[in-house]
């Protein structure tokens, strides 16, 4: 296995492209703590944005994970190309005869994915850590540590997205169109749910909607803005009322493995399929 | 004599192409094997299957002793297929780094076979600036880089300059000559004339014939003659045993022979009858004759 992983980070590592992307991923996921320095100075009104409570534990957990999530469609670029490449040198056919297996091929691009979703989500945790260290109103271990499934979704999250474009990788060959098969995918999801709505009923739509896979994925963290202290007592101000499941389930994250395993077995099948 | 690759009945279909049909040959230790063919005969489709990256239609193949998965055995394998195929923005050393993981193999044996092919001193230099010729080279040493058992060469002079051509042939035949069985795809006669012990021609996806180069036509050779006076020469030959075909063209007749006849003993005769030959050359046939004459045998 670390065979693998040496072999697709010697790919990665060496082109100038992947790497910049690579930095930029993660030194944005760390940027997420200059959110804390958001502040308004403006004569009476002073408004500092970590003093709002976004940062409070447990919220935190919540918070970043929804934030840090977008940033994403960064290394989505990397993997699509990753795969997309190997058909475009031809190298996948040269990986092949050198004494790689097809397993060993989807295994070393499903390897590096989890290991992209590992640190990102090791990231997350050790920056929503230190600033909620810094910044949290309330500091016991109990409450610190409550709430860390939204990690948990967080990671499926990323694997269940990353196996996703390397299969659309695999699919279309080449990283623009499978890029942009990825936003029409997106609008697809979207067009089919209209329909069903138009056509059916909103709740046989939602159930429709939700095993989709890009909505299993983005679903699977709920926006968390609402939940905030501040925009919760405005609310309660304008007499609207808020009743909204924020937590994560288990169902979600077991339909998004699911699609996991579907994209890497469907990339293996295609492979296997195809005349190189 | 150990069996390297046994290829039993193999077939593949494009669709309502037969890439390949039928093909059964051996593989033995020690030889330079040749397969040839015209363009799209099925060559690289046959390469294709028994390297693991073109599923065959029907048919089987084994490596070695046929114990081993074809990943496991292609470890054991050196092999190019069609053009190099490397990553670009990686330089030659990471490149071959790369190849030594897949392979596991060590390190070491890289500089060994960088120096071998003559690239040492350009290997901090990304692929994609290398020439057709150094690419090809480079893709060599690739496949040397486990001490193959056998190395798989497809076109490997394909597009190359006749300085490139020269290198590659001449880097073929020392690695040939260090005991590697090698088996070469080419359309080229001559390369495979050059090169190779053992043939293999390909028709339209069928074998026409394997075995030994040298004896894939029983001919005794034939004669280009001229003399003073050409009508008597020809109904002399042709009242000759020893002659079959006869043919004249641009004043110089062409014999070929059924039977053995050294060249001076044909002087000789023909001296006795009262004629002075003018030229004289006795020659085997070339393998591109010998090709000409099967290929054509099996489309009439």
């Amino acid at each position: 296995m670390t065979r693998l992983l040496q072999i697709e980070a010697i790919k990665l590592w060496n082109n100038r492209s992947s790497r910049i992307l690579i930095i930029a991923y993660f030194v944005l996921l760390t940027s997420i703590a200059l959110i804390a320095a958001i502040k308004f100075d403006i004569g009476p009104i002073q408004f500092h944005l970590a003093d709002q409570g976004i940062f409070n534990f447990p919220y935190i957990w919540h918070f970043n994970t929804y934030i840090t999530a977008w940033f994403k469609l960064f290394l989505a670029i990397i993997i699509v190309s990753m795969m997309a490449n190997e058909y475009s040198n031809k190298t996948i056919k040269q990986n092949l005869i050198d004494g790689l297996s097809k397993k060993e091929f989807i295994l070393s691009k499903f390897i590096t994915v989890v290991v992209f979703a590992l640190i990102s989500t090791v990231f997350v945790f050790v920056v929503s850590l230190v600033l909620g260290l810094i910044f949290s109103d309330y500091n016991e271990v109990g409450i610190i540590f409550s709430d860390l499934e939204y990690l948990i979704a967080f990671f499926a999250k990323l694997v269940g997205f990353f196996s996703f474009c390397l299969f659309l990788g695999m699919l279309v060959k080449r990283s623009a169109f499978a890029l942009g098969f990825l936003v029409l995918w997106q609008a697809v999801e979207g067009i089919i749910y209209g329909l069903l709505v138009w056509r059916t009923s909103k709740s046989l739509a939602d159930t429709v909607h939700q095993f989709m896979p890009l909505e299993a994925m983005a679903s699977l963290i709920k926006e968390p803005f609402s939940r905030l202290g501040a925009v919760q007592s405005v609310a309660n101000q304008l007499g609207e009322e808020f009743s909204k499941d924020y937590a994560i389930h288990f169902s979600e994250i077991l339909i998004v493995l699911v699609w996991v395993a579907f994209f890497i077995y469907a990339s293996y099948w295609l492979l296997k399929k195809r005349d190189l | 004599m150990s069996t390297i690759l046994t290829i039993n009945n193999l077939t593949k279909k494009f669709g309502y192409l037969t890439a390949v049909n039928d093909l059964s040959f051996t593989i033995e230790k020690g030889n330079v094997y040749g397969i040839l063919g015209p363009n799209g005969s099925g060559k690289s489709t046959t390469l294709g299957i028994v390297l693991n990256v073109v599923n065959k239609t029907s048919g089987d193949f084994q490596w070695f002793d046929g114990t081993v998965s074809t990943h496991e055995a292609l470890k054991k394998v050196g092999a190019i297929i069609e053009r190099p195929n490397f990553y670009p923005y990686m330089s030659a050393e990471q490149n071959l780094k790369l190849v030594c993981k897949i392979k596991e193999v060590p390190y070491d044996k890289i500089r060994e076979k960088l120096e071998l092919v003559g690239l040492l001193d350009r290997k901090d230099d990304k692929f994609r600036t290398y020439s057709l010729g150094m690419k090809q080279r480079l893709a060599i040493a690739s496949a040397l880089l486990n001490d193959p058992e056998i190395l798989i060469l497809d076109e490997p002079t394909n597009g190359l300059d006749p300085q490139g051509i020269h290198q590659i042939r001449s880097l073929i035949k020392e690695i040939a000559s260090r005991g590697t069985t090698i088996l070469l795809a080419s359309h080229l006669l001559d390369e495979v004339e050059k090169v190779c012990s053992h043939v293999v021609i390909l028709r339209k996806g069928k074998k026409l014939y394997s075995g030994r180069v040298d004896e894939m036509i029983a001919s005794h050779g034939y004669f280009v003659l001229q003399s003073n006076d050409q009508e008597k020469l020809i109904s002399l030959l042709e009242d000759h045993q020893a002659f079959g075909r006869i043919n004249r063209d641009n004043g110089l007749i062409t014999a070929f022979l059924n039977e053995p006849l050294e060249a001076s003993d044909l002087n000789k005769l023909v001296f006795e009858k009262g004629l002075v030959l003018s030229h004289l050359v006795k020659r085997k046939e070339s393998l591109e004759e010998q090709f000409l004459t099967l290929t054509e045998d099996q489309s009439n």
